[in-house]
């Protein structure tokens, strides 16, 4: 993508956010927050507290009490400035996307035939749109007529372009990409308004965001442990009474803002934000933040094997005649077979034919009658008028061909398949009016890398399936070599489902990623469903997440991003617990040290004055939430070293950190108010 | 080896020798396993068919909550009546007056609950038939509902998924015909072979050495004093409790009483690991809790034996420890050892003053019954740990990155609900009640009650605000010990307490049911790598680190206002 930011703190955006921050003071936003909804209370009767004492005694200075009010209005400003700066990073990043697409205009064709221009933001559900060469499609449909090449770059970021078509998997275009060949006639899919990119925006924007299940349990905690501090502060007004030790209010509303989770109360919202702004980052659009939260907790992986495991596409090697077949007659009937495959395998077998000494035509004799594949025969083909019937497809595809028409299958040629298959080839069988006549070797070409990517994921603890056309033999040997889990040979969509449901029924979650319309439910019904960006409306629709790059391996990022969003909720959590250990240390010595000079014994910080002491605690509580807004923008990492690691270190950093932070943090503000006063 | 110091080792060694194999025992028993007691079988099915119980019906949640909670009232009910008019009623040798409605609306509670926090004494307040067939009927009862509510939370979450949590009833007579009956019969033998009395004949009568007549109360005592050990009850047939020598005459029974009210509580987290069939998960929280209650103990005991420093300022000698309110044929040792058992497995028996103690071990009791779960009561304790668990759970599952399971059940908002609704109740009934007791002792000093707020306290001050602190504590942790030196038989404490005490005891154990039968309804999601393994010492620490930092926080200014500002205080 052309403007991707990757600095956390853009001008532009840093400057919506500080504005932000004081729209979003409004109780009424404030409300959906808990933690930070009581910060704004208590400042609210630390400005009338603030008032009263410059007329009246009894509750400390004017100025110690400005300067408490000051710095919780900073609390709540910094808070609300962590959400402002995710939203406006996710608003940046999903209006860069839909900028490419405003305001193109749209060559409708009208029911009579006729073609009129209008805005793309005109264009409604069902309009149908014209695209020549040249043109930028202005917004997403899908192509009922015609083929073109796409460059998809705006979007993708990658510069080769794309041929989509009308039928088949690859129907479906995106608004803002541009046609740089051809003619397609398109008919819109979605309202305006309404897109995938429009639901995007507003799941980061404030209003439709609703919060994800886990989301609302921590947050139901957060409440919790902000009501034990209610009560403990409450309750502490009598309990000074008793000791004869009167509380000003300020130092009250101190310690309570004090001890209640601020710190990730304050954040919470920012990391959901950042998660899906991290998708997006990811070039992927999620349709809810539940889904990048579930991403987190996949254990079985489905992955197509052509594109993730294997570059692209598999390559011709070389024909293998049948007994009593000469080579020559069989490229020549491969050449007819393949001439209106317009798959890479069918190319590739063409382009080995032309390095060959066969002298081949490249057309096909007229009246000839094309077998397209089709997921059920698995095979295509030609019907040639002089009578051939040439046949191409996966071995018992053919061999089920021959043997129903009551031919004997050569046991040579099923050696021979498995030979190939063994190796890791493809066996393509050949068979003319149902006879056998050879076989073609496809190889295919292991990603590199993939396998160590393969060792990262086992070590999360998710199981990675191989899904592949391909027979069991010719699978194993790949999914070995590539180092995952399980495959599923020999796939129809069905099977998907059926492994999907079968995990499923076990208690996994399963996530997969597809494109094409008969893998929309298996999509829906996997936990997590990536549909390619590429791929058909129905895929769209049915998975929870589209991807723009249309990259198989998305989905492992995907995962880690869910991860680290709730790695960075947990940590925060933590964090923002253990920090209350120095506080009280802070602040229940400096109330009470007047009357009960005993207990500053407990002060073991040393702090200069309770009203120093008091303002430090505050200060820490409130620049703690800017300093680790980073930290929630761009998520704690996730290191795939078994849980009960992870916890140990998360721990160790959080929880130990947690509590030894504050009491330098603390002491060394106090040094700085002490050296001032 | 010190032999005070070799006391307290035996103790915990025959506690260990019994608890263990007990663990074990149970987690049979309950699963309906053949165990040596299937004797008792006849009279169990005499039982289910003389009260219309169908044994093998199967309840969920809350078919088995309204079970327990319907004969739980019952029992409050009727006992409400009696104990105001037990004057009236037979067995009452010594004539001992009916209670206040108060009192016996605050004792009734007590009882049910398995709390025992006493505003009455045994030998003037209840008669034999009240000690009988109402406390010590209860003794049983109380403890067996916590139990049968625990095993509900192991049989649910050892099936991977039901609805049904088991017999209310089933669990419920098991617990009293096969471990509290026969282990009180031994406990109540040992106990009467070494003095503690057996008969139901009133008071007797001698003539001291200085020549005063002395009437010396007794009665059908040591069974009692089984089951309320056993049971983790506390209540004492005598006023004085386990300090009176008739109801712990010799270290034997002092050894015995100590041993018994560790056993069950400790062998139902045993159990626990053994039912579910997870024996690592069971020995990892059994660690937890030892670990917690060594951190209490330790402190307790060398704060006890370094006696008090007011004394030494004084120039005089304490060998033996600080011995005020402590029995001469029991020590310092000894009594520091009981006081942190009977506060961490909620008894609330004592063996020594509490309100003696030095500010610090006030300290620590105090703290073991806010946590209330080192081992914790019958059945209870369990339970409780429950609740710190799945708070652990919650936050250590978000840590390692996934959304955080338990047992192979997610744990979503509902669960997150009732787990913290129960952790905010402890502060709120503990911090409430001591801020509106404070408050009526500053504002109301002389209102006209039994006992007027303003000679509430023997000791004001720092030490005067423990003992509102521990009272309420004691209340809400249904322990039942006192700190004493509180005017606590007045209509203020018996309805505060009694509220205290019924939330404080039902609330906490329908939380962790209903949250075991919702996630025991859930799929069951199989462990992977990614998984948190909860039956680690890892995650043993985050539970450790969770329940710490929890009660720290809710009570740490409270504690500051009592214990610690009257420890610093005398020391300087």
């Amino acid at each position: 993508m052309s403007n991707r930011s990757n600095k956390l703190f853009e001008p532009a955006l840093v400057q919506t956010a500080l504005k932000e921050s004081f729209i979003k003071l409004n109780p009424k936003t404030m409300m959906r927050n808990p933690v930070m909804f009581t910060v704004e209370i208590g400042t609210a009767v630390m400005l009338y507290v603030t008032i009263y004492s410059f007329t009246h005694a009894g509750q400390g200075s004017f100025a110690y009490n400005c300067w408490i009010f000051a710095i919780l209005l900073l609390t709540l400003l910094f808070a609300n400035f962590a959400e402002a700066i995710a939203e406006a990073r996710g608003k940046a990043q999903a209006d860069s996307l839909r900028k490419t697409r405003e305001d193109t205009p749209a060559n409708v064709v009208l029911e009579d035939g006729s073609i009129v221009t209008r805005s793309s933001n005109q264009l409604l559900k069902g309009d149908v749109f014209v695209c020549e060469t040249g043109d930028t499609i202005p917004t997403d449909g899908e192509i009922i007529e015609g083929l073109a090449t796409i460059d998809e770059s705006a979007i993708t970021g990658e510069s080769a372009p794309v041929i989509r078509e009308a039928g088949g998997d690859k129907s479906s275009v995106t608004g803002g990409t541009k046609v740089l060949s051809d003619r397609i006639k398109v008919v819109v899919t979605t309202q305006p308004g309404e897109s995938f990119l429009d639901k995007m925006i507003a799941l980061v924007e404030g209003a439709a965001r609703q919060k994800t299940p886990n989301e609302i349990a921590l947050t139901i905690l957060l409440a919790s442990f902000t009501l034990v501090f209610i009560i403990v502060c409450v309750t502490l007004k009598p309990f000074a009474d008793y000791a004869n030790t009167p509380i000003t209010i300020a130092a009250l509303i101190s310690l309570f803002v004090c001890l209640i989770p601020t710190t990730i109360g304050g954040l919470l919202s920012a990391i959901g934000i950042a998660g899906m702004d991290r998708a997006l980052r990811a070039n992927v659009i999620t349709k809810s933040g539940k889904a990048v939260e579930t991403a987190g907790d996949i254990d079985v992986l489905l992955l197509d094997k052509t594109g993730t495991i294997t570059i692209g596409n598999r390559k011709a090697t070389r024909f293998y005649p049948a007994q009593g077949v000469s080579e020559d007659e069989l490229v020549k009937a491969c050449v007819l077979a393949s001439l209106a495959d317009e798959t890479p395998e069918g190319k590739s077998i063409i382009e080995l034919a032309q390095q060959g000494n066969t002298r081949i035509s490249s057309t096909a004799p007229d009246g000839s009658e094309f077998i397209k594949f089709t997921a059920e025969t698995r095979a295509s083909g030609i019907n040639t008028p002089d009578g051939k019937r040439i046949r191409k497809g996966a071995f018992d595809a053919i061999r089920n061909l021959t043997i129903n028409a009551g031919n004997q299958f050569d046991a040579a040629i099923e050696d021979r398949v498995k030979a190939i298959s063994s190796n890791g080839g493809t066996p393509l069988v050949v068979s003319q009016n149902e006879k056998v006549i050879g076989v073609i070797e496809l190889q295919d070409i292991i990603k590199p890398g993939i396998a160590e990517r393969f060792e990262r994921l086992r070590k999360m603890g998710i199981k990675t399936v191989m899904v592949t056309g391909d027979n069991p033999l010719t699978a194993k040997f790949i999914a070995d070599k590539a180092g995952v889990d399980d495959f599923i040979a020999e796939a129809r969509p069905e099977d998907k489902m059926k492994y999907i449901k079968h995990e499923q029924a076990a208690g996994k979650l399963v996530a997969m990623m597809g494109d094409g319309t008969n893998d929309a439910p298996a999509l829906a019904q996997a936990d997590v469903g990536v549909a390619m960006n590429s791929g058909t409306q129905a895929a769209k629709e049915a998975g929870n997440m589209v991807d723009l790059d249309n990259d198989p391996t998305k989905l492992i990022e995907i995962v880690e991003i869910g991860k680290q969003l709730l790695i960075t909720r947990g940590t925060l959590t933590t964090f923002s617990i253990a920090n209350d250990v120095a506080k009280y240390f802070a602040i229940v010595p400096a109330l009470f040290i007047a009357s009960i000079p005993a207990l500053q014994s407990i002060n073991i910080m040393h702090l200069h004055s309770p009203e120093s002491a008091i303002l430090s605690a505050v200060i820490f509580n409130a620049i703690i939430i800017p300093m680790l807004i980073p930290l929630a923008l761009k998520g704690v990492e996730y290191k795939p070293i078994g849980a009960s690691a992870l916890l140990r270190r998360n721990l160790l950093i959080y929880g130990i950190g947690g509590v030894i932070a504050p009491f330098i943090g603390i002491k060394l503000i106090d040094l700085l108010i002490a050296a001032f006063i | 080896m010190n032999p005070e110091l070799s006391g307290i080792l035996v103790s915990f060694a025959i506690t260990l020798l019994i608890g263990i194999p007990l663990g074990k025992y149970l987690a049979k028993m309950f699963a309906g396993e053949k165990v040596w007691t299937d004797f008792m079988k006849p009279i169990e099915n005499g039982i289910y068919k003389l009260s219309g119980i169908s044994p093998n019906q199967p309840m969920d949640w809350k078919q088995f909550l309204k079970a327990m909670m319907v004969i739980n009232s019952l029992w409050l009910v009727y006992g409400f009546f009696v104990l105001m008019y037990q004057d009236k009623l037979p067995l009452n040798p010594d004539g001992n007056p009916g209670m206040t409605p108060d009192l016996a609306f605050n004792t009734i509670i007590s009882f049910v609950a398995n709390c025992n926090l006493q505003h009455y004494s045994g030998e003037t307040g209840a008669t034999y038939l009240i000690q009988h067939f109402i406390f010590m009927f209860l003794q049983f009862t109380s403890a067996a509902t916590g139990i049968a509510c625990a095993v509900a939370v192991f049989k649910a979450l050892r099936d991977k998924t039901t609805a049904d949590v088991g017999n209310f009833w089933v669990y419920f007579v098991k617990s009293i015909t096969r471990l509290l009956l026969p282990l009180s019969v031994v406990v109540a033998l040992i106990l009467t072979f070494n003095g503690t009395p057996a008969s139901y004949a009133g008071k007797d009568k001698f003539i001291s050495l200085q020549g005063d007549t002395v009437n010396v109360s007794r009665g059908p005592a040591a069974q009692f004093i089984a089951i309320k050990h056993l049971g983790t009850n506390g209540g004492g047939w005598f006023g004085a409790n386990s300090a009176h020598p008739l109801e712990n005459p010799n270290y034997v029974t002092n050894i015995t009483e100590v041993v018994a009210q560790m056993i069950v509580p400790m062998a139902m987290i045993l159990a626990f690991g053994y039912f579910i069939r997870r024996k690592k998960l069971g020995w990892v929280i059994f660690g937890v809790m030892a670990v917690g209650m060594f951190m209490l103990m330790i402190p307790t005991i060398s704060s006890e034996l370094g006696g008090n420093p007011a004394i030494a300022k004084m120039g005089v000698s304490q060998a033996t420890g600080a011995m005020e309110g402590k029995e001469v044929r029991i020590g310092p040792m000894a009594t520091a050892y009981w006081s942190t058992l009977t506060t961490i497995v909620s008894t609330g028996s004592v063996n020594g003053m509490h309100d003696s103690t030095m500010p610090l071990t006030g300290l620590w009791q105090l703290l073991g019954m806010m946590i209330n779960s080192f081992f914790g009561g019958c059945g209870v304790g369990i339970l409780n740990y429950l609740i710190y668990l799945i708070i652990a759970v919650f936050i250590s599952g978000l840590m390692v990155g996934r959304t955080p399971e338990f047992m192979g059940h997610k744990v979503e908002a509902r669960e997150v609900k009732i787990a913290a609704l129960i952790t905010l109740l402890s502060p709120f009934l503990i911090l409430a009640g001591t801020a509106i007791s404070s408050y009526v002792f500053n504002n109301y000093g002389n209102a006209n009650w039994a006992v007027k707020p303003s000679s509430w306290l023997n000791n004001p001050g720092y030490h005067g605000f423990s003992e509102m602190l521990y009272e309420n504590t004691s209340a809400n942790a249904n322990n039942g010990s006192g700190f004493e030196g509180l005017g606590d038989n007045n209509i203020f404490w018996n309805v505060i307490t009694g509220l205290e005490i019924l939330i404080g005891r039902f609330l906490p154990i329908i939380g962790p049911v209903a949250i075991a039968g919702l996630l025991a309804k859930k799929k069951f999601v199989p462990e992977s790598a990614g998984t948190l393994k909860i039956d680690t010492v890892t995650f043993g620490i985050m539970t450790f680190a969770v329940i710490m930092v929890l009660n720290a926080l809710s009570y740490f200014p409270a504690l500051a206002l009592g214990p610690i500002a009257e420890y610093f205080s005398m020391l300087k």
